[in-house]
Parts: C-alpha cells; sequence; structure tokens
C-alpha cells in the first residue's frame, strides 16, 4: 500500500512539474508572438521613430545593436583567444593557469548591474567617453570574455595531442604550429563562444541602458561620429517603449524580433557544437 | 607571441582586480560618511533626506531569491527527471530546445510579460491597487532560473551510471523508486551546483524585476512594492548626481552585491570541489 501510494505521489509530481514546464513554454512563446506579430511590418524593421507621423520603427535600434556586437567583439575576440591559447599552449605554471581560470569564472558570474556601475566610472566617466554605444560596447567586451576563452578552450583541448607533436616534428616553431594547426582545427569553437557571446549582447540591457543611453534617434555611423553616437539597442528599446511610453504593442513586437534572433542564435550555436563533436 | 598570449591571460585576471578594486574604492566613501552599521542596517532608503540604509534591500534580495530557490527548483527538479528519465525521446527532443529557448530570451522580455501579464492578474485575484510586488518578482524569477536548473540537473542525471539503475532494478525496486533512490542521490553535486547556480542568477537579475516589482524601498512583504538590491541601484542610477552622495551609496550597494556573488561563487566552488573529490 504504502508503496503504491509512493508511486502514484511520485507519478504525478514528475507529470505534473513537466506539464507546468511545457505549458509556461507554450505559454510564454505564444503570448509574445501573439501579441507581437501583428505589429511588425516593413516600416517597423525600416525607419526611424517619428513623432510628426505618428509612427514607430526600430531600425535605428537595430543597426546599434549590430553596431554594439561589432565592436564588443572585435575588442573581445582577440583577447578571449589569446588567453585560450595562453592557457592550453604555453601556460606551465599551474597556480598562475588557476588564477586565470578564477578570474574568468568570476567575470561571468557577476551580474550586468555590476558591470553598468563599472562601465559607469570606468568608460563614461575616467575615460570620459560619455553615454555613447562606444563605451556600451566596451563594458560587454569585459562580460563576453569568459564566454569566448571557456568555449576556445574547450575547443582547442580537443585538437589531438598527435597534431601539435606532428607539427613540431615537421620542424615548425610554436607559434607557427598553433596558427597553422592548432587554431584552424578549432575554428568551430571559437565560433561557438562567438554566437553564444552575440546572444548574451544581444539580451543584455542593464549595461547598455546606464553607459550607452536610450535615444530612440537614428545615430551616423561615420568615423568622426562614432564615438559621440550614443542610443538604444533592442533591448533597452524595448524597455523604453514598455515602461515609459507605456506603448505594449511596440514592446511586443520588438520582443518578437528578439525572440526570434535567440531561435536563430540557439540553433546556430547547437549546429555547429554539433559538428564540433563529430569531427 | 608567447609575451603576447600571456598577456591577454593577464587581461582577464587584471579586469576582475580593477573591477573589485574600483568597486571598493568608489563603493568605500558612502559606507565611511554614513557608517557602515547605518548604511547596512538602516531601515529606510530616502535619496531626498540623505538616508542611506539598505536593510530592506538586503531583505528583499534575500526574500525573493529564497522564493525563488522555492518554487523554481521542484518545478525544474522534477522537470529534469522527466526529461532525463521518463519522458520518450520525442517529447524530451521537442521540450529540451524550448528549454534552451526559455535561458537565451533576454530578461525585459520577461519583464514584460510579466507587466502585461502577471501584475494584472495578481492585482485581480488578490485584489491588491497595484500588482506591481514582491509576489511578482519571484514568480517571475522563478521561471527565469528554470532553464539552467533544468538543464544542469538533467546533465547530472543523464550521466549516473547505467549499472547503478539496473542493480537497484533487478533488486525488485520499482523504476520510480530507482530514480529517487539511486539516480538522484547519484546526481546530487551536479543538482546541488545547478541550484547554486540558479540563486546566483537570482540574487544578480535587474531588469525584469525592475518591471514587475514596484521599486519602492520598502520591507520585504509578499504583496508589497518592494526594492532589490540590484534595482536599488538601477533605479536611480541615471537621476544621482555624480559625486554625490546617492551616487556613491550606489556604488556602496554595488559593494554589498559584489561581496554577495562572491560568496555564492565561492560556495559553488566548494560544492564542485567535493564533487571531484567524491
Amino acid at each position: 500500500m504504502r508503496r503504491k501510494i509512493y508511486e502514484i505521489t511520485g507519478r504525478t509530481l514528475l507529470y505534473g512539474c513537466a506539464a507546468i514546464t511545457a505549458g509556461l513554454l507554450l505559454f510564454l512563446i505564444g503570448y509574445i508572438l501573439f501579441q507581437g506579430v501583428g505589429g511588425i511590418s516593413w516600416r517597423f524593421l525600416s525607419t526611424a521613430e517619428s513623432v510628426i507621423n505618428g509612427t514607430v520603427g526600430v531600425l535605428p535600434a537595430i543597426k546599434n545593436t549590430v553596431f554594439v556586437i561589432l565592436v564588443s567583439l572585435v575588442v573581445a575576440l582577440p583577447l578571449g583567444v589569446g588567453a585560450a591559447v595562453y592557457l592550453t599552449e604555453y601556460a606551465r605554471n599551474r597556480r598562475f593557469v588557476a588564477a586565470i581560470e578564477f578570474a574568468s569564472e568570476t567575470l561571468a558570474g557577476i551580474p550586468s548591474i555590476i558591470y553598468a556601475l563599472v562601465g559607469v566610472i570606468l568608460f563614461c566617466t575616467a575615460m570620459k567617453l560619455q553615454k555613447t554605444l562606444l563605451a556600451g560596447s566596451l563594458t560587454l567586451a569585459i562580460m563576453i570574455l569568459p564566454t569566448i576563452i571557456r568555449s576556445t578552450q574547450e575547443s582547442l583541448k580537443t585538437v589531438p595531442q598527435s597534431y601539435r607533436e606532428g607539427a613540431l616534428g615537421l620542424g615548425s616553431g610554436k607559434w607557427h604550429m598553433i596558427r597553422t594547426v592548432v587554431l584552424p582545427s578549432s575554428v568551430d569553437g571559437i565560433v561557438t563562444g562567438c554566437i553564444l557571446a552575440v546572444g548574451r549582447v544581444v539580451g543584455e540591457s542593464a549595461v547598455l541602458m546606464y553607459t550607452a543611453g536610450m535615444s530612440m534617434a537614428m545615430q551616423s555611423f561615420s568615423i568622426d561620429r562614432l564615438a559621440g553616437a550614443s542610443g538604444a539597442t533592442l533591448t533597452v528599446a524595448l524597455y523604453h517603449y514598455a515602461k515609459e511610453n507605456a506603448d505594449f504593442a511596440s514592446a511586443f513586437s520588438i520582443a518578437t524580433i528578439l525572440l526570434i534572433l535567440t531561435v536563430i542564435i540557439n540553433f546556430l550555436a547547437s549546429f555547429l557544437g554539433k559538428k564540433l563533436r563529430r569531427d | 607571441m608567447q609575451v603576447l598570449f600571456t598577456l591577454c591571460g593577464l587581461a582577464a585576471v587584471g579586469l576582475v582586480l580593477l573591477i573589485t578594486i574600483y568597486l571598493i574604492i568608489s563603493g568605500l566613501p558612502a559606507i565611511q560618511n554614513i557608517g557602515l552599521f547605518q548604511f547596512l542596517f538602516g531601515k529606510t532608503w530616502a535619496a531626498g533626506r540623505d538616508q542611506y540604509g539598505i536593510l530592506p534591500l538586503i531583505l528583499t534580495s534575500i526574500c525573493g531569491t529564497a522564493g525563488a530557490i522555492v518554487i523554481g527548483v521542484p518545478i525544474g527538479f522534477f522537470t529534469a527527471v522527466f526529461l532525463a528519465k521518463v519522458a520518450p525521446k520525442n517529447i524530451s527532443n521537442v521540450i529540451r530546445p524550448a528549454i534552451s529557448l526559455l535561458a537565451g530570451i533576454p530578461s525585459v522580455v520577461y519583464g514584460l510579460v510579466g507587466m502585461c501579464v502577471l501584475v494584472p492578474a495578481l492585482r485581480n485575484w488578490l485584489h491588491l491597487p497595484a500588482g506591481d510586488s514582491l509576489l511578482a518578482a519571484i514568480i517571475v524569477l522563478a521561471i527565469m532560473i528554470l532553464p539552467s536548473i533544468i538543464s544542469l540537473s538533467e546533465t547530472a542525471l543523464e550521466t549516473v551510471p547505467k549499472e547503478y539503475e539496473e542493480a537497484s532494478l533487478a533488486l525488485g525496486a520499482t523504476k520510480l523508486e530507482t530514480y529517487f533512490r539511486v539516480s538522484v542521490p547519484a546526481a546530487r553535486s551536479g543538482i546541488a551546483t545547478a541550484v547554486v547556480l540558479g540563486i546566483g542568477r537570482a540574487v544578480g537579475e535587474t531588469m525584469a524585476i525592475m518591471m514587475v516589482a514596484g521599486n519602492v524601498a520598502n520591507m520585504p512583504a509578499l504583496t508589497r512594492s518592494v526594492r532589490f538590491l540590484t534595482t536599488g541601484i538601477s533605479i536611480e542610477l541615471n537621476y544621482s548626481q555624480d559625486g554625490s552622495l546617492q551616487r556613491q551609496a550606489l556604488f556602496s550597494i554595488g559593494l554589498v552585491l559584489f561581496l554577495f556573488i562572491m560568496l555564492i561563487n565561492g560556495f559553488l566552488n566548494l560544492v564542485l570541489k567535493r564533487e571531484k573529490e567524491g
């Protein structure tokens, strides 16, 4: 009898909780799409917000998002890959390796609002960048560094030792070996790391609100204006519409765009991850 | 070349040091000015009257996180057991990517849905003047930590050696008894890691809570509008003047939050280390 009760409660809990999770998933995705898809049109995607015409457009936010992704990757990618190469190929001192890995884990665990604080004092104030997309991108570069270090490191570890020995045996120098043998065979991992990093940047809002500003106007991205441009990315624009304008229709349309981007990013990351494991 | 790569490695360490030092340097003046005891245990936060006590914020963060764990962990845990052991392959193959989608959705989107669905619903059900409350924040946080709890626990459950389960089944235990009395204890350190990571995520979450919690620095109560440590910083960061005591106090909150996170990370490392030693 007791066994039967155990069986029934256990089964109820398992199926019940799984049903709750599945229901939540369906509801969230369905609700966002239901509220948001209707508002997406070519004009919504390809124009800026216009108070005179009374139209809403998110092109500036899309451009700002792309800019932030590019700049933060350009800064973080060499640093992250370099650190990973150092950790797997050069490092001899175990204590130093442990220190770097601890540092990278710590960076990964710090909440984004603390990055926002650091970005405000370090880039906006101390380096006199003001509230600009550049300051935001640099702050995000620090934030995505651990993601890139970790996934590069993982894939460097899967390069067979025999490749390295082969290259060195043929008389290659260490740097030549890394450049021509090790890095090319771990390029999938580096790309996966970049995609995950892009995912983090696309989803980030707290940092950018305080370091890059909330302007919805179109920015000009010419070289001389680059450092001075400030504006909202998609997530910040969503917050702006929802909380300050109470324009929930536009907010949900942006949420739909973000949802689609997340699907694409997840698909790419798992696709490349699978390819990586198969090789 | 080696020098260059070493420098890259050093950069990671340097950045952590830089962040820590900057937080301490900019967080200490306000604490000195207000007094450590007054700051940590003061019950009122009122920037207009220059009163900066963060006890309500600390308690709210603790209650909010605890609430999210109490709701999120059981649901996540049972879902993970279901996915890892019970679910037919074609069902788990649909749910798994959906869960990683849930993990990737930006926090403002959770905040938006919370604002539009949860907050009005709470207001109607509980007959509150406003639905922005600790309860709303707890529910949003519980949903947000679900994916990491599910996927980490599931991975841990799947690495349990098949022989353990087969032995248990051969001894006459039912499948369910095997899952809960053999597989789960064998995967407990992985599950513990998942919970600790969930705590870390809940403590650090800002934007979603800012949109549903009301952001008034009250003492925590389920139906009251509250302010967390994270939202305590974010709500005033744009309005405080550079160099003012208010701005400095925000950095002091940042320092307290940083210490919280470091404590959780330290705890996580301890769990992981125990796991390694078996």
